[in-house]
């Protein structure tokens, strides 16, 4: 969809991505999602805020991906009043946020299929909603049972088996639902928030330091890329464009991120397998980079080393030889890690059709991220809206069409190539200069977006300003939120033993998911 | 199969590799391991949970069964089951949505055990604090008997927390 078929006009927010905004009414919102939709774009995100002590009500915001970049529509909401439409039906993806919408502020999906809560358990009220700003963040209640009513399957033969949330790995916490015939999967139902631990609400009551480290601690495995977000997001709100250097160093850093969490992901698929040579020599060229990590940023998850304004450390020459050498033994050892994985036959018999996503279902779910890439869904933020200096460097995209374990596999196998080729790119190109630059006050009221291909998928942070230089509202989107439901799909009609190798092909966040 | 056996035998053994990368690491780990040994045979069981981590932890322990670290190849191992387990090594902060699932798995270890709780947000609640989604620290819900601090804790700071918690006399 073009930015001039929305019903409304779009305004330019100031940034690194392309992105526009605009304020639509209840029947805008509708159309503009079905345009959206028609049109092939896909919903990014969706949240909410509360606007009471502003005059207003409450505020709903959707970012949607079109041609040209991301929309942010804002909807706003009646206090007397809250609901929005339900655009479930368009976008599966926005059941679960619209749920967590609901638990957190209160506005209610109208015309929604599924009523059930989803980030609540039984530890506040139903009645009580975290994100009002007259929600004290230190609020405290009785523990309620859950009671979350799953669906089950009934049938001759047919049982269920209830996993987590405390798993059997050394994995966050999550339950899953099983209802199974013999060993075959008929269906499999998800139950998150087990982490969720305010963060959202902690965002409103933090400094702007305080909330670079938190961005960086929503899920750990992506740091770089939630840091990264978020300097984004606020150096758009202030009109601050960080040095080139630090630009190209942020770059090098996130591609780093991702190396690390293909290769731990692929050992470890290697030992789902009974394959436990994968996980011995991938785990070890991991820990190889951690620690080169370490020696070279002071961090072996690069936590704190992106920060608004640029970035925490540079590199000197001295070290550029050690990270060419490493990037040429990295590229050589998974060559041959790729070689043996790709001749045994029994691990490719593992991996081989388990877990499908076919593309059209890929493609209805908006399944994002290289477990999208591996399903035909040829989206990559770094291909398709590339910020600087990701424009020069001209990301070549992997893509598969099979949907399965092997498909996933040979993405990551791909990515990791091509991130390698970008750092060898980056090390030689570094453009030399400062590697921070002063960060201004926020103006009040301004909205601001960061929009980042992580590892696992498009990153979404998007903030509100608030007076005296503080942030008003802060939200974090994960691309797992688009892959869980995607993982209930992929499982049917599978064996329960294959399950951990399923899940660990997609390895979704929970931490970044419950928030 | 000849490309797996030589990839093995070329890649040698690397948790008693020499100092190409970090001796005095490597020598820390050397000497923990021993430890751990002298103290606990060679049956050291851990149930790890999650009771609301970021999951940067999660990675840390990971590593801990490395080649570098190596910890299984010395008999301390990782178990599915609380009840198979001598220790929990727990991250957090522990999330109140978390609290039950956290108690029930205490609960379900076998005495004598102990309780090693990982990470600032583990140690005190770190960045998350106590608020209306997180307990706090893992010593507001189950006993700890070590903390471990770190954002998130190196494997070496690990293994030490874990050596200083088995090593000490339970009541």
């Amino acid at each position: 969809m073009q930015l001039e078929e929305f019903p409304i006009e779009l305004n330019k927010i100031s940034g690194a991505v392309p992105a526009w905004q605009g304020t639509v009414n209840a029947e805008q919102w509708r159309s503009a999602c079905a345009g959206v939709h028609k049109a092939g774009g896909r919903l990014i995100a969706l949240w909410g805020s509360d606007e009471r002590e502003r005059g207003g009500g409450y505020a709903v915001y959707a970012a949607l991906s079109v041609n040209s970049g991301l929309v942010c529509l804002r909807l706003d909401v009646e206090e007397e009043r809250p609901a929005f439409p339900d655009i479930s039906d368009l976008f599966p993806s926005a059941n679960r946020m619209q749920r967590a919408m609901h638990d957190m502020l209160g506005l209610h999906p109208s015309g929604a299929a599924d009523h059930r809560k989803w980030l609540r358990h039984g530890t506040w009220a139903g009645n009580q909603y975290p994100l009002r700003r007259d929600f004290a963040p230190a609020g405290h209640f009785a523990l309620e049972d859950d009671n979350y009513p799953f669906i089950t399957v009934m049938g001759e033969g047919v049982h269920e088996i209830p996993v987590g949330p405390v798993h059997a790995g050394i994995i966050e916490p999550g339950h899953f639902r099983f209802q199974i015939v013999g060993e075959k999967i008929l269906r499999l139902e998800e139950r998150l928030g087990y982490t969720h631990k305010g963060i959202e609400k902690l965002f409103e009551n933090v400094t702007r330091g305080e909330a670079a480290k938190l961005a960086g601690r929503i899920s750990g495995d992506s740091t770089v890329a939630y840091a990264w977000a978020y300097a984004m997001a606020l150096e758009g709100v202030c009109q601050v464009t960080p040095p080139a250097r630090a630009l190209w160093l942020r770059v090098l850093l996130l591609e780093r991120e991702r190396i690390m969490n293909h290769l731990g992901d692929l050992g470890a698929l290697g030992n789902d397998a009974g394959f436990a040579f994968g996980l011995a020599q991938f785990s070890r060229l991991k820990e190889d980079v951690l620690r080169a990590n370490g020696a070279l940023f002071g961090h072996r998850y690069l936590m704190d080393v992106v920060m608004p304004g640029g970035v925490a450390h540079d590199l000197d020459a001295s070290t550029k030889t050690r990270l060419t050498d490493e990037i040429q033994q990295l590229q050589d050892e998974v060559t041959v890690l790729k070689n043996i994985y790709d001749d045994h036959a029994g691990m490719q018999d593992r991996f081989l059709t388990t877990g499908r996503v076919t593309p059209e279902l890929a493609a209805r779910l908006a399944l994002t991220g290289f477990a999208g890439r591996a399903s035909g869904q040829a989206w990559d933020l770094r291909a398709q809206f590339p910020c600087a200096p990701y424009d020069q460097l001209e990301v070549r995209m992997a893509t598969h069409r099979n949907g399965d374990v092997a498909a996933r596999v040979t993405v990551r196998f791909e990515e990791i190539f091509e991130s390698l080729r970008l750092c060898r790119m980056l090390l030689e190109q570094l453009p030399e200069g400062p590697i921070l630059t002063d960060m201004l006050a926020v103006p009040d009221s301004a909205f601001g977006v960061g929009w980042v291909e992580g590892w696992r998928g498009e990153i979404l942070i998007a903030l509100t300003t608030d007076k005296d230089n503080r942030l008003r509202r802060v939200h974090a989107h994960d691309p797992s939120w688009q892959n869980w439901p995607a993982l209930e799909y992929a499982v049917i009609g599978n064996i329960v033993p294959d399950f951990p190798l399923i899940n660990k092909s997609f390895n979704l966040s929970y931490s970044g998911h419950d928030l | 199969m000849y490309k797996t056996l030589k990839q093995i035998v070329c890649t040698g053994i690397k948790t008693e590799a020499p100092p190409a990368m970090d001796d005095a690491l490597r020598q820390q780990v050397q000497r923990l391991h021993e430890d751990i040994l002298a103290c606990f045979g060679r049956a050291l069981a851990i149930r790890h949970v999650d009771a609301g981590s970021c999951n940067g932890c999660e990675l840390e322990i990971h590593a801990l069964s490395n080649p570098y670290y190596n910890i299984e190849g010395l008999g301390i191992h990782f178990v599915a089951s609380p009840r198979h387990a001598d220790l929990l090594l727990v991250t957090g902060p522990v999330s109140r949505h978390m609290q039950i699932a956290l108690q029930r798995t205490y609960d379900a270890v076998p005495d004598p055990k102990w309780v090693v709780a990982v990470g600032d947000c583990g140690c005190t609640g770190g960045i998350f604090g106590v608020s209306y989604a997180s307990c706090g620290a893992v010593s507001a819900v189950i006993p700890v008997d070590v903390a471990v601090p770190g954002c998130p804790p190196t494997p070496v700071a690990l293994l030490q927390g874990i050596l200083t918690a088995v090593g000490k006399e339970h009541p």
